[in-house]
């Protein structure tokens, strides 16, 4: 808020040049967009978010005033509030470090001495970027149980079909596999890093009779701490929030298997339009997220290496 | 170093005496690696393969076990066909020219604005407020969904872009970062000499640096231009009506009729064939600019 630095500049004023003056009205000026953004987009929407999970609130008539009921029926009484939970977690921790683990395996994989290593990263990577909604039809059909192309070559070796998307058991893994399959910035990213590890490192161990796993683990992981860890706290944040292919796969089931956080939240809050337990499950959500990234970030000290600021 | 102590003597004989037996396993490993990378690049392409090669099925050829590599004939009329199901041209109209055009500009000149007065101007309380815009970073945008749907809905502004654009306005606190590291890699000299002379602030963002940070403007354009191609979820609440729909929305309509019309296998070439035609264009853009988009996530770890 541009008041709170008022009084620092006020205090300032007979020591502050005219060009700092000037300058200090330009930063203000400049940064104003997201200031004004920040504000009406972002702080006053979270109070007012925090303000409607203590209501009960259908859109039609006034907010009411329900004390913390929301999130006590959620934690309680709520039929689905557990399952969903339960599936998001399952999600989450199966997904980011396993995704974490294969684009680190395949960026080292990559960064050997290969031929048309630019051409492979592409191919890992354009899964990525491709709209969420054809990759998820893509998908559909190539897991469908009647005719889908890998229960088609199942069937003509006349194995039994495997019900990707249709069983309770198989539901989740199979969002994951797919998860797994969309991870390819993070290899790229990876990949970057492990080009900017210096290769006189490498020539030091090769000195002292180090082998390719020991290169490997003494050197290269250990210099890629600091990125493996950034990229798993927006790992974590990410899956946290899926919504948009497992919408599409899925739309929850079967038996509600399926049916992550955000998608229950955007079905509270836009199907059945309680707006304030949608908010307190937004609440709770944002109180996992800080908790997820603060845990990590607290045992970082142990397992990231940050060489370059001693 | 225990390891490297007991290993110290071994390389003279070693080096000397496995060279040629080394350079055997070596070219084994190589072709494993060969392998491992084919079989990769199988298992990541295979299912846009199958997005092309479907579209161009009938529906014989979909049920056929086992699944039709290569399809024979190949059905090009599927792309008009699924094209003309539904009014896809509104669709892409309203994906470009009302969603992702002007959501992209508005984040480029807002986002540089916003940067120049992070990297390059110097005033009290800039480190503060650029540490508020990095942390909104990871604020989960599901805490203002609701509220902000409240107050778009009071303003009028749903089944509009409005509420999907006007946010644009404000900057994006992903390419302020990016724009501002930019920024700070140009010697402070360029702009100083520029002060000198007169020329307002204003003035030196865009006619001295906008010219020098074209690469992380490209970066910018990019990804701000993907994300809105492939947003999904923000029309799906914003947009009710048909009429206003992106692409991504009309494919999920598509595929929502022809699931509740129990007919899937034939609504399949179709569906594959406007998934190309849209994922078509993302994949040309990256081939084109394929440097800015491994520079971009590589320097900000942006996601896809």
């Amino acid at each position: 808020m541009a008041v709170a630095t008022a009084p620092a500049t006020g205090l300032q004023r007979q020591r502050m040049t005219k060009r700092e003056r000037r300058s200090q009205l330009m930063g203000l000026l400049f940064i104003s967009p997201w200031l004004i953004g920040f504000i009406t987009l972002a702080f006053v929407p979270l109070i007012m978010s925090f303000y409607y999970s203590l209501t009960r609130y259908d859109l039609i008539g006034e907010p009411r005033f329900i004390g913390l009921g929301n999130y006590e029926r959620l934690f309680t009484t709520d039929p689905d509030f557990g399952t969903v939970i339960y599936n998001t977690f399952f999600y989450v921790l199966l997904g980011v470090p396993i995704g974490t683990f294969v684009a680190f395996l395949i960026s080292n994989l990559l960064n050997t001495d290969i031929k048309g290593r630019a051409a492979f990263r592409s191919i890992i990577y354009i899964p990525s970027i491709v709209p969420a909604v054809c990759t998820a039809m893509v998908w559909l059909f190539l897991l469908n149980t009647q005719f889908g192309a890998i229960n088609g070559v199942l069937k003509s070796l006349e194995w039994p079909t495997i019900p990707f998307l249709s069983s309770t058991s198989l539901s989740k893994p199979t969002l994951v596999l797919i998860y797994i399959w969309a991870q390819g910035s993070a290899v790229v990213i990876y990949l970057a890093a492990l080009q900017d590890v210096p290769r006189s490192l490498y020539e030091a161990a090769t000195v002292d009779g180090a082998n390719a796993w020991h290169k490997f683990w003494n050197v290269t992981v250990p210099l890629c701490t600091p990125v493996i860890l950034f990229n798993t706290v927006l790992g974590f944040i990410g899956a946290f929030q899926e919504f948009t292919l497992p919408w599409l796969l899925t739309g929850g089931g079967p038996a509600k298997s399926t049916e992550l956080y955000v998608m229950s939240l955007y079905r509270n809050a836009f199907v059945q339009l309680s707006m304030g337990k949608a908010s307190a499950m937004a609440w709770i959500l944002l109180v996992i997220i800080v908790l997820f990234t603060g845990i990590l970030f607290s045992t970082s000290r142990r397992w990231v290496y940050y060489g370059g600021e001693k | 170093m225990t390891t490297a102590s007991q290993t110290v003597p071994q390389p003279h004989l070693t080096t000397a005496v496995a060279t040629p037996v080394l350079s055997k396993a070596d070219r084994i490993l190589s072709v494993g690696k060969y392998v491992v990378l084919l079989f990769l690049s199988f298992t990541w392409l295979f299912p846009l393969y199958w997005m092309v090669t479907t579209a161009l099925k009938d529906d014989p050829q979909i049920r056929t076990v086992p699944p039709v590599l290569f399809p024979s004939p190949m059905y090009w009329e599927n792309f008009v066909g699924g094209w003309q199901r539904y009014d896809f041209n509104t669709a892409a109209f309203n994906s470009i020219f009302r969603f992702a055009l002007p959501v992209v500009i508005l984040t480029a000149v807002s986002s540089l604005i916003v940067a120049y007065g992070f990297a390059k101007l110097r005033w009290q309380g800039r480190d503060f407020f650029f540490g508020i815009c990095i942390a909104t970073m990871m604020l989960p945008w599901q805490v203002t969904m609701v509220p902000l749907f409240i107050i778009f809905k009071n303003f009028g502004w749903i089944d509009t872009y409005l509420p999907l654009v006007v946010p644009s306005l404000f900057g994006h606190p992903y390419f302020i970062f990016l724009l501002r590291q930019f920024f700070l890699t140009i010697p402070e000299e360029l702009s100083e000499a520029a002060r000198m002379e007169g020329a307002s602030e204003w003035g030196i963002l865009w006619r001295i640096l906008l010219p020098l940070t074209k690469p992380a403007l490209a970066v910018v354009i990019l990804f701000r231009f993907l994300w809105t191609w492939n947003d999904f979820l923000g029309p799906l609440i914003y947009l009710r009506d048909e009429g206003m729909y992106p692409l991504a929305l009309m494919i999920y309509r598509l595929q929502q009729t022809a699931t509740s019309m129990g007919n899937t296998a034939m609504a399949y070439p179709h569906l594959m064939a406007v998934s190309t035609i849209v994922a078509l264009p993302v994949i040309i853009i990256f081939i084109l600019a394929q440097r800015s988009f491994i520079e971009g996530i590589s320097m900000t770890g942006i996601k896809g």
